[in-house]
C-alpha cells in the first residue's frame, strides 16, 4: 500500500475513566482495506472502533490520530452501525432521509437516494413503515442502508450480526462483500471467526487494550501467533 | 358515607345543569391551567433537553436545584409572584396582580421546573442506546436533543399531561395572586377552598368530581387521537 | 413527523389561546373597574354579590373584590394592591390611616357576633352577656375554636376575653384551639369538634354544616360589629383609582347604598344595619 492510510494511530492511548482501554497502539487503515477487529471481551475492540472513528476527541491521553484529508480537503466520509441498531421511531423512509439530512443532502436528491438505499438492501417495501416493527435483521439492514446512503469511503461496524439469526447474518455479509467489492473500506469487530475468515482480508487481534497480532487473515489462521492471540484463538475455535 | 352520595348527585345534576356561572369558572381554569401548561411545557422540555445533552460547569448543581424544584409548593410561587407583581414590587407596573394572566405567569413557574426535569432524565435515558449513533451521523448537541425529543414523543405527550394535572389542580398560586375574584380570577380550586370554607362540603366535593370528570373528558381526547395516530402508523402507506 | 392537518390544527389552537389571554389582559386594562379588598366573611355573607351590581347599575363601575382576612387587607392596601378596603376591625383601620395609607374612615354598617356552640351548652353560657359566657368557657375548660387569623373576627374575639377578664398570654383556657384559618373552616372544626366559636351572624346563617351547633349568646351590644370603608391615600400610592374609589365610598353611605344593604336578608332575616353618619 503506497497511498497515505486515511486514518492512522500512532502509540494512541485511551482512558476511560479510571481504566486505560488503549495502550500504546498503533494501526493504520488504508483505503479498500478489509479489517476485523478480534480478542476477548473487554479488550478494547469497541474503544478502538469508536477512536478511529473520531468519537473520542478528548479521551486521547498519548499518541496521535491522524486522519487523511482529500482533494477538497475534507475528512473522508464515515459512518457507523452498531450491535443493536438504532432506529428513532419514524418510518424507515425517515431513519434513512435524517442521515442524508445530517450529510447536508438537499430536499429532492434526499428523497432519490434514500430510495436506492432501501432498494440496495431490498426494503423499499417497507419504506412507510414505522421502523421498530421491522425484525432486528430488518433492522439491521435498514441501519446498512442509512450508512450506504451517504456513500461513506469508512464503515465501521461493531459487531453488526451477534444479536441476528443466522439467516438474517448471511443477508447482512452478503451485503458487506458488496459494498467492500465497490470499494467501500470495512473496519469490523466481531466474535465470529467464519465471519472473519469470509469478509476480512486483515485480521486485527487485541487483548486488554493492547494490540497483540496484526496479519492477513491467512496469516492469522495459519501460521504460529504471539501467546496471548494464540490463547484467544484457541478458545474461540471449537 | 351521606356526604359522598350527596356530592355525586350534586356532581351529576351541576353537569346536567350546565350552569353558566360553574361553566365560566370551568373555562376559565382550563385556560390559565392550558396557557400555563403550554409555556411551562414548552420551556422546560426545552431546558431539561438542553440540560441533558450539554456539559458545563456547575451543571450538577443545576440538576439539583431542579429536582428540588419539583417539590416547589405552589402557595410559595403564590406569594413570591405576588410580591414581585404588587403595586410596591419591582413589576408593579405591569399592573398584573389580581388578573388571570398574573395566574398563567404563576402556573407556569410552577409547571417548568416538572417539564425540565423530567424531559432531562427522558433525553438522558434516550442518549444511552441512540446517542452516539446520532453522533456518528453528525448530529451535534442540540440536533441530538431535538431527534430524542422526536422520538420520545409519547412519552413527552405523559409529561405534559402531568404538568398540566399539576397546574390545574394546584390552589395555593391561583387564590394569592388571583385574589379569587368573582366572575374575574375564580377557578375551579379556588371555587372549591371557598366552598369549604363556607362548610358547604358536598358542593365542594361535587366540584371536585366534575374538575376531576373535565380532566378524564381531556384524557380521553388525547388518547382517541394517539389511537387513531397509532392504526394509521401500523398500516397504510402515506 | 407531525402532519401537516395537525400542525395546522395546533397552530390554530395555540392562537385561540393567545386571543383568550390577550381577552383577559384587555378587560383588565378596561377603565372603570376598582380593585377592594374586604374579608371573607363579608363575602360569604353573600353581601356583594346583593349589594355590587346595585352600585354597577348606578354607577356603571365594576368593583373587584378580593376576599382576604382583615389584616392580610389592609396589608394589600398598604401595598397598594387595592385601590380601598372594606373591613371591620376599627382599631386596625385607624391606625391604617393614621399611617397615612388611607384617607378617612368611614361608618357604613353593623353586624353582630354571636356565640355558637353545642345544643346541650356544658359549659351554661346561653344568655345575653358575652362576657360572663367568656368566663364559663374558660372554666370549664370546654372546647373553643378561635380563628387566630389577624381577622377582624380574631380581634374581636381577643377584646371579649379581655373583657372577661382573662389573659389568653398568661393561661389559656384548657380547651382552646387555635386554627389560622376563616370563620368557614371555624366553623367545620367547631361543628366536629362541638366546640365553642365566635361567629358573625352572616356566615353563620349561610353555614350548611352545623351539626350539634346552635347560637348560644347573642344581642350582646359588645358584639355588635362595625364595618368601615377607607380609600388608599393617592399621596400614598399615585396609580389607585382614587376617584372611582372614592365613588364607591360616597354611595355606600349616601341613603341610595344604605338602602341596598338594608334591604339584604339571608332566609328572611336581616344581616347587616346600616349606620353610616354615626
Amino acid at each position: 500500500m503506497t497511498a497515505a492510510p486515511l486514518i492512522e494511530l500512532e502509540r494512541a492511548s485511551v482512558r476511560l475513566g479510571a481504566r486505560t482501554a488503549l495502550a500504546d497502539l498503533s494501526l493504520a487503515v488504508h483505503a479498500g482495506e478489509r479489517i476485523a477487529l478480534v480478542g476477548p471481551n473487554g479488550s478494547g475492540k469497541t474503544t478502538l472502533l469508536r477512536l478511529l472513528h473520531g468519537q473520542l476527541p478528548h479521551q486521547l491521553t498519548a499518541g496521535v490520530r491522524r486522519v487523511a484529508r482529500g482533494a477538497d480537503g475534507r475528512e473522508p466520509r464515515q459512518a457507523m452501525l452498531f450491535q443493536r441498531p438504532f432506529l428513532l421511531r419514524l418510518s424507515v423512509r425517515r431513519n434513512v432521509e435524517l442521515a442524508l439530512w445530517l450529510a447536508g443532502v438537499r430536499g429532492g436528491e434526499r428523497r432519490e437516494r434514500a430510495r436506492a438505499a432501501l432498494q440496495r438492501v431490498g426494503l423499499l417495501a417497507e419504506a412507510e413503515r414505522p421502523a421498530r416493527v421491522l425484525s432486528g435483521g430488518q433492522q439491521q439492514r435498514v441501519a446498512l442502508a442509512r450508512a450506504w446512503a451517504v456513500r461513506p469511503q469508512l464503515l465501521f461496524l461493531d459487531e453488526p450480526t451477534a444479536s441476528l439469526d443466522p439467516h438474517a447474518k448471511r443477508e447482512i455479509e452478503a451485503l458487506l462483500a458488496e459494498f467492500a467489492a465497490e470499494g467501500m473500506t470495512l473496519v469490523l469487530s466481531s466474535h465470529n471467526l467464519g465471519q472473519v475468515k469470509r469478509l476480512a482480508a486483515r485480521v486485527v487481534c487485541l487483548d486488554s487494550g493492547v494490540l497483540v497480532a496484526d496479519r492477513p487473515t491467512a496469516g492469522f489462521f495459519n501460521d504460529p501467533l504471539p501467546h496471548a492471540a494464540a490463547q484467544f484463538l484457541k478458545g474461540e475455535l471449537p | 358515607m351521606n356526604a359522598f352520595t350527596e356530592s355525586l348527585f350534586t356532581a351529576a345534576a351541576l353537569i346536567v345543569g350546565a350552569d353558566a356561572a360553574l361553566w365560566q369558572v370551568v373555562v376559565l381554569s382550563l385556560q390559565v391551567s392550558g396557557l400555563a401548561s403550554v409555556f411551562g411545557v414548552a420551556l422546560g422540555m426545552a431546558a431539561g433537553a438542553l440540560l441533558a445533552v450539554t456539559r458545563f460547569p456547575g451543571q450538577r448543581g443545576l440538576v439539583l436545584a431542579l429536582n428540588t424544584l419539583l417539590a416547589l409548593p405552589p402557595v410559595v410561587v403564590g406569594l413570591t409572584v405576588y410580591l414581585l407583581l404588587s403595586r410596591s414590587g419591582p413589576l408593579g407596573e405591569w399592573g398584573l396582580l389580581f388578573t388571570p394572566t398574573a395566574m398563567v405567569i404563576a402556573q407556569t413557574i410552577l409547571v417548568l421546573p416538572l417539564a425540565a426535569a423530567l424531559t432531562r432524565q427522558l433525553v438522558v435515558d434516550a442518549m444511552h442506546g441512540n446517542g452516539e449513533q446520532l453522533r456518528s451521523m453528525g448530529a451535534g448537541a442540540l440536533l441530538c436533543a431535538a431527534l430524542l425529543l422526536v422520538h420520545e414523543r409519547a412519552a413527552l405527550l405523559t409529561i405534559a399531561l402531568t404538568a398540566f394535572g399539576r397546574a390545574i389542580s394546584e390552589v395555593g398560586a391561583v387564590m394569592i395572586v388571583g385574589g379569587n375574584i368573582a366572575g374575574v380570577t375564580r377557578v375551579m380550586t379556588t371555587t372549591i377552598a371557598l366552598e369549604t370554607s363556607k362548610g358547604d362540603l358536598p358542593l365542594a366535593l361535587a366540584l371536585g368530581l366534575v374538575l376531576l370528570s373535565v380532566v378524564a373528558l381531556i384524557n380521553l381526547a388525547i388518547a382517541t387521537v394517539r389511537a387513531l395516530q397509532a392504526r394509521q402508523d401500523e398500516g397504510r402507506p402515506r | 413527523m407531525i402532519s401537516n392537518p395537525t400542525r395546522r390544527r395546533l397552530g390554530h389552537w395555540l392562537a385561540v389561546a393567545v386571543l383568550a389571554l390577550g381577552l383577559g389582559t384587555t378587560a383588565q386594562a378596561q377603565p372603570r373597574t376598582l380593585v377592594m379588598a374586604s374579608t371573607t366573611s363579608t363575602e360569604q355573607s353573600g353581601l356583594f354579590a346583593h349589594l355590587l351590581p346595585a352600585f354597577r347599575q348606578a354607577t356603571g363601575i365594576e368593583v373587584r373584590v378580593v376576599a382576604l382576612g382583615t389584616g392580610q387587607a389592609l396589608d394589600v392596601a398598604r401595598r397598594g394592591d387595592a385601590d380601598l378596603v372594606f373591613v371591620h376591625d376599627q382599631a386596625a383601620e385607624e391606625r391604617f390611616v393614621a399611617e397615612g395609607f388611607g384617607l378617612q374612615r368611614r361608618a357604613v354598617m353593623f353586624n353582630d357576633f354571636v356565640l355558637v356552640g353545642p345544643r346541650t351548652d356544658p359549659a351554661g353560657t346561653r344568655g345575653s352577656d358575652i362576657a360572663a359566657a367568656l368566663r364559663r368557657v374558660a372554666q370549664t375548660g370546654a372546647p373553643f375554636v378561635s380563628r387566630g387569623d389577624r381577622s377582624g373576627t380574631h380581634a374581636a374575639e381577643l377584646r371579649h376575653w379581655q373583657a372577661a377578664g382573662i389573659d389568653l398570654a398568661a393561661r389559656r383556657p384548657a380547651g382552646y384551639r387555635e386554627c389560622g384559618c376563616g370563620m368557614g373552616p371555624a366553623l367545620n372544626i367547631a361543628s366536629s369538634a362541638n366546640a365553642y366559636v365566635l361567629t358573625d351572624r352572616g356566615t353563620w346563617l349561610n353555614f350548611r354544616n352545623r351539626g350539634e351547633l346552635a347560637i348560644l349568646v347573642e344581642g350582646d351590644r359588645r358584639l355588635f360589629n362595625p364595618y368601615g370603608v377607607i380609600v388608599v391615600n393617592p399621596a400614598r400610592h399615585p396609580h389607585v383609582r382614587h376617584e372611582l374609589a372614592q365613588t364607591f365610598a360616597d354611595w355606600v353611605v349616601s341613603p341610595a347604598g344604605q338602602a341596598v344593604i338594608a334591604a339584604y336578608r339571608i332566609n328572611g332575616e336581616p344581616v347587616f344595619f346600616p349606620n353610616a353618619g354615626s
